[in-house]
């Protein structure tokens, strides 16, 4: 290959935008991990009597950073994620209460039993797109209910499956009545979640992947085949999902079937939609501003809550578009252009 | 007809017989014609005659009736797209179709196949614009950093056959020179299909002209620029001496 002077380009690309901003990509890329941190931890001294809503926070953002990387990242609309965060659940509180009950192990259960549901189910329907594909994740995650209510001797069935008792963290760290450990467990499960995530998003097959989101026939005219990069990334979103579902058994203690239900996989993307899609950490400031608002509104007002929920959203997708997250992107222009 | 020696090198091309389509609808009649390794072909013809099809036909993203496509021996018509670029075939589309939401680098690495990153320094001496706008978003590119792109991602598949439809469409003349300059150094099979015609017969050895999906002329691009009945008949260009 032999090179253009590029001197000679008449593009002038000082008028050019730059889709990255002026700060050093090291800056950038630490700002969420220290915001979700510090936050964490700020929450943690702020609010020491609702540490059981605010673990459930975490583990929910880590639900719902799963889904933003099958909907954001691949562009797969899908109400049925809740089928991976289920099943993970159940995996891990099943294994707590017979076998093993060291957290991380319940973990590691929870993330393989999510990731092959969802490899097993993507590898049958993410040949079908759009409306089809939609009712194709409702389909299973109403089977995977199905089978959860109907193994009742090892699910609880409807009445959950509940005596889920996880030894201390490392062995050192016992989870107590006030939810601290659990907290702090959760915090950090969702910081290295995020950072790993983010490694696969940006790794070649998460480019990929948002290649065929866009443009299909242009990655397999590259040599690459869109079925299986969209395959892939779902079944390692089901790990994490199945991760947020362990997350949850063993924080909460107890699995019900609405930890598989149509409603949470339906509220995960409205808080996916909220924060804003494609970006991961948008994914944890919508869970934060939908379970907070949820809360908040539900304790004032337990009959019309969902009326106000609904006007914030549609505010949000009529005004923000891009989500909450991409507040930012729209207000340092401006504040650049005050200075 | 290729010579042994020929033969081992990569890059040899063979359409016979191909008669291809969208769905029922047939583009393409009876299409042959062959390139032999590190040839280069201009696909020409007035607007509407196939040219684009048969590109797209040979990365398999059209109905096929009949016919075969061969790359260096191996038939290419059972396969998909994806495996037809793993067998060799490189193509920078009209449309370019550069992923708007990726930067330069991203798109770059898209290309990669299972190649290291290092393989990017490649792209950015072939096209050092793209190293200056690697963190910039594919969407924010200038209409000939754009085919830069697409042309380079293409090439970091290390493919043995390149397909171009029309790289220099929209272009300024200065860019054209540049690009048309850093492809005339690649040292593999080309196929060019491109409206600007003595840019394509200057780059090409070898001119195929295509007329309502049949292929009407095929010989050498030196004499086709001097026979100008060729060229007003089947292009309607008269070529400046």
């Amino acid at each position: 290959m032999t090179a253009v002077e590029s001197d000679k380009m008449t593009t002038n690309t000082s008028t050019l935008p730059h889709s990255r901003p002026a700060l050093p990509r090291i800056v950038t890329d630490a700002m969420p991990v220290v915001v979700m941190a510090v936050g964490g931890l700020a929450a943690f001294w702020l609010f020491p009597n609702d540490l059981g809503l605010l673990t459930r926070i975490l583990a929910a953002a880590l639900f719902v950073m799963s889904l933003d990387m099958v909907l954001g990242y691949c562009g797969i609309a899908t109400l049925g994620h809740a089928a991976m965060f289920g099943t993970g659940a159940y995996a891990a509180g099943i294994v707590a209460v017979n076998w093993v009950s060291d957290p991380l192990a319940l973990l590691a259960v929870g993330g393989v039993a999510g990731g092959l549901i969802a490899l097993a189910t993507g590898a049958l329907i993410l040949h079908a797109r759009g409306l089809t594909l939609l009712m194709l994740t409702i389909a299973v995650a109403q089977i995977v209910q199905e089978v959860a209510n109907k193994a009742r001797d090892w699910t609880g069935g409807s009445d959950g499956l509940s005596g889920i008792d996880p030894a201390p963290v490392l062995g050192l760290f016992r989870f107590d009545l006030y939810g601290r450990t659990s907290y702090l467990f959760a915090l950090a499960v969702l910081i290295v979640g995020f950072l790993v995530a983010r490694r696969i998003v940006r790794s070649p097959c998460g480019l990929a992947c948002r290649g065929v989101r866009e443009e299909p026939l242009r990655i397999a005219a590259l040599g690459g085949s869109p079925r299986r990069y969209l395959v892939s990334m779902y079944a390692v979103a089901g790990v994490f999902a199945g991760i947020a579902g362990a997350l949850t058994a063993i924080t909460s203690g107890i699995v019900g079937l609405d930890s598989v239900g149509f409603s949470w996989s339906a509220e995960a993307m409205i808080m996916l939609v909220l924060g804003g899609t494609g970006r991961l950490y948008g994914a944890v400031i919508g869970t934060v501003a939908f379970m907070a608002i949820h809360h908040i509104l539900a304790s004032t007002d337990p009959f019309h809550w969902m009326l106000f929920i609904g006007l914030f959203l549609m505010g949000i997708v009529l005004f923000l578009p891009g989500g909450i997250a991409s507040l930012s992107a729209r207000v340092l222009p401006l504040v650049k252009g005050g200075r | 007809m290729p010579t042994k020696n020929t033969m081992k090198e990569k890059g040899f091309l063979e359409i016979a017989g191909l008669t291809a389509g969208y769905g029922e609808t047939r583009i393409l009649e009876d299409l042959t014609f062959s390139v032999l390794p590190k040839g280069r072909v201009a696909l020409l013809g007035r607007n509407g005659v196939g040219k684009t099809t048969t590109m797209a036909s040979l990365v398999g993203q059209t109905t096929r009736h009949a016919g075969s496509i061969r790359l260096d021996g191996v038939e290419l018509t059972g396969l998909s797209s994806s495996a037809r670029a793993d067998a060799g075939l490189g193509f920078v589309p009209q449309t370019r179709d550069i992923f708007k939401s990726l930067t330069v680098e991203e798109n770059l690495i898209t290309g990669l196949k299972s190649r290291p990153r290092s393989a990017l320094e490649e792209a950015y001496a072939l096209f050092p614009r793209l190293k200056e706008r690697r963190s910039n978003g594919g969407g924010q590119l200038s209409g000939g950093e754009q085919q830069m792109l697409s042309v380079a991602r293409a090439l970091l598949g290390q493919p043995s056959v390149l397909l171009l439809d029309e790289p220099l469409e929209g272009l300024a003349p200065v860019i054209c020179d540049q690009l048309m300059e850093a492809l005339s150094r690649l040292d593999m099979t080309v196929i060019l299909v491109e409206q600007q015609v003595d840019r394509a017969l200057d780059f090409a050895d070898t001119v195929v002209m295509l007329d309502r999906g049949r292929v009407v002329h095929m010989g050498p691009a030196a004499a086709a620029r001097d026979d100008h009945t060729l060229m007003e008949r089947h292009l309607g260009v008269a070529l400046a001496a």
